[in-house]
């Protein structure tokens, strides 16, 4: 239009253009911005959100934030259980493009045959593992034969550095760093971390150059103190071991408990396996913490708390006779026999003899209601919250069914079942002045409040009892310990035949007591499942393990001893052996 | 007006480049933090590979073995121990916090 104006002032040209063809250009050059802004529209607005996706994975990318399981420690802090980081390695086998040499090779270092590879390579999918968890110099290896589509995966895996000795407790992970069994099942929760992912920008030589958003915040698994001692422990394996090879046992299991808190500081069971190469052997039954999952009629490591309930009633003292009539008593169709036969006892003796009949007399002096109400006080037939997977509550029948044979025989630890923990956090209630104590897997600040079920006269009154079953003339002085007093009481039951009744061959021993009786610390239970080389009795098979887990215990916690170290007084050589029988 | 024009001109050119630079800057920061939590991620996991490796020499298992076998210790008898009890003080310090 300049050009019209300047032509007509001019007036050189006089010719004028004819209109259409202006029109024309104005109309073209219009279609033409129409089309422009039709595109431009096209890709602001309808394709926006397509372009700007296509425009972002130039440049920013989600990366994973990997978490690890949190550690696992005792109560000083060791590592009993860690994840460290292994190395997977995987193929994508539609990219995959390897030669026969490199397939040789990679079945070399990966240990499979090459005839398997070569079918993991041939499958139709984007994924597949080749051999998961291998060590970082392995893993190196494969990737310096540089085979394309064949990359590694960083995992974890979890390693137990005391192996077999803290196996059932802690339990085991499966390959996904999941727990699957006792502490990594139970705490599964807070030992798992959380894996995130993260938005980030960044630069051609694959830096990152700015954090755009957090689209998950990752999660580092806590770690968690367990109540355990390392050294205990192992003493307490040690021990264990030793004492089920000499009585060539089925099984046992051994838990120390601080007397004072109910904090566990050894849980040990036999047979054992290794937790850090579990492919290998692996019989179902090994990983089952006997301890806390299988119960056993306890036989007369039941009888103090007969004893205490007895007291408690008021009609018992310690010094009160008792006539066990040459132990036997009929009850019934049923008699109730002693091991060993004596005229009259008291109550203190009944205890140090282990006599059945002495002790039934006892209960059968109760009503079944205030027995049974102070059994289930104990914790017996109720689940013991330890926070352990898989605790069984034991069994302990309704006192309105309870014949009079089934009372009294209830007193020596009979028709009433007991896991091996329960019975050890029971015996908390002569420790601490009467008190029950909560068990607990994990370390404690602060002490839990205890529950009380008895007096503390009572409970010294027991204490006093249990510490004559050590002497000479009790049922168990090998359970001594150079240097300190201590008390305790045996146990040996036949054990249930599968169909019911008694086996007559069969028996489970056991032991449970404390030491220093002046001022208890620690509670020591034992139990050997079907000890066969012999000796059957729990004062000869399990109570020198306590002896011996409880002097090395001991002396590793620095507890003073409370009496002069020649206090040990076993009985004559040819002196014979008070046996008790269940 | 031509001159303030300028000035400003001068003005704006001297922040757009200060807005790269510092641009630049973060993000060669933000690589440099990025490498750093990497580097801190691998200590971590190699502090634990440590800790496994010395609880794996430290086994009383293992000390035990040693100190009987070679170095021909052996646990004193209960008779000659001679407990030192921990001072009470330590105690009402420990009640006070």
């Amino acid at each position: 239009m300049m050009a019209d104006a300047a032509i007509s002032r001019k007036g050189q040209l006089t010719v004028r253009l004819p209109v259409w063809r202006t029109r024309m250009i104005l109309i073209v050059l219009l279609i033409g911005f129409l089309a422009l802004i039709g595109r431009a529209v096209y890709l602001q607005g309808v394709n926006k959100n397509f372009l700007r996706m296509k425009g972002e994975a130039r440049y920013s990318r989600v990366i994973n934030l990997n978490s690890s399981r949190g550690k696992i420690t005792d109560r000083n802090h060791e590592p009993l259980a860690i994840s460290s980081p292994v190395e997977s390695v995987a193929v994508n086998p539609r990219e995959a493009d390897i030669s026969p040499q490199q397939m040789q090779q990679l079945a070399k270092l990966l240990g499979v045959k090459s005839d398997e590879l070569k079918k993991k390579f041939g499958e139709e999918r984007d994924f597949v593992y080749l051999k998961r968890q291998l060590s970082p110099e392995t893993a190196e290896k494969i990737l310096r034969l540089d085979i394309s589509g064949v990359f590694l995966q960083r995992e974890y895996r979890r390693y137990y550095p005391y192996g077999e000795e803290t196996a059932q407790v802690l339990g085991i992970t499966d390959l996904d760093d999941k727990g699957q069994e006792g502490i990594e099942l139970a705490f599964n929760q807070r030992l798992a971390g959380v894996d995130g992912s993260r938005r980030v920008l960044k630069d051609r030589r694959g830096n990152i150059i700015e954090g755009v958003e957090s689209i998950r915040t990752p999660q580092e698994g806590q770690d968690i103190v367990l109540a355990l001692d390392r050294n205990i422990q192992y003493l307490a394996y040690r021990e264990l071991s030793e004492a089920m090879h000499e009585n060539r046992a089925k099984a046992g299991a051994v838990v120390v408990l601080d007397a004072k808190t109910g904090e566990v500081l050894a849980l040990v069971n036999q047979p054992s396996y290794n937790p850090n190469n579990r492919n290998k052997n692996m019989q179902s039954g090994l990983t089952r913490n006997r301890a806390v999952t299988d119960i056993f009629e306890p036989g007369s490591t039941m009888k103090p708390f007969t004893a205490a309930l007895a007291i408690e009633s008021g009609r018992f003292q310690p010094d009160t006779l008792i006539n066990t009539e040459g132990g036997k008593m009929s009850i019934g169709v049923a008699t109730i026999h002693d091991a060993h036969a004596s005229g009259t006892l008291t109550v203190s003796q009944v205890i140090q003899k282990s006599s059945n009949v002495g002790a039934a007399k006892m209960a059968l002096a109760m009503s079944p209601e205030y027995m049974y109400g102070n059994l289930a006080k104990l914790g017996f037939g109720k689940v013991p919250q330890s926070g352990f997977p898989g605790e069984v509550s034991g069994r302990l029948r309704p006192y309105q069914t309870w014949q009079p044979i089934e009372q009294a025989t209830m007193a020596y630890g009979h028709g009433i079942s007991v896991s091996l923990l329960q019975l050890a956090r029971a015996y908390t209630v002569f420790t601490s002045d009467g008190e029950l104590q909560k068990v607990s897997m994990l370390k404690l600040d602060q002490p839990a409040e205890g529950v009380r079920v008895f007096s503390p006269a009572t409970a010294q009154a027991l204490r006093a009892m249990l510490e004559t079953v050590v002497l000479p003339g009790g049922t168990a002085p090998r359970a001594q310990v150079q240097g300190y007093r201590v008390a305790g009481k045996t146990g040996t039951a036949h054990k249930l035949e599968a169909h019911g009744g008694y086996a007559p061959d069969r028996y489970v021993a056991s032991f449970v007591g404390f030491a220093p009786a002046s001022d208890p610390r620690l509670i020591i239970a034992v139990m050997l499942d079907e000890p066969s080389a012999g000796q059957y009795y729990g004062g000869t098979v399990a109570a020198p393990v306590f002896s011996r887990v409880m002097a090395g215990a001991l002396r590793m916690l620095g507890i003073s001893p409370d009496m002069p170290t020649q206090n040990m007084l076993l009985p004559a050589t040819d002196a014979p052996e008070v046996r008790e029988e269940t | 007006m031509t001159r303030l024009n300028l000035l400003l001109m001068g003005i704006l050119v001297v922040c757009a480049l200060g807005v790269i630079t510092s641009q630049h800057h973060a993000r060669k920061l933000y690589a440099e933090l990025q490498n750093a939590q990497e580097f801190a991620k691998q200590m971590q996991t190699e502090y634990g590979q440590l800790q496994l490796e010395q609880s794996t020499w430290a086994m009383h298992a293992r000390i035990e073995k040693i100190a009987i076998e070679h170095l021909h210790m052996r646990v004193p008898e209960p008779g000659k121990i001679q407990m030192a009890p921990i001072p009470p003080v330590a105690k009402v310090v420990g009640e006070k916090s």
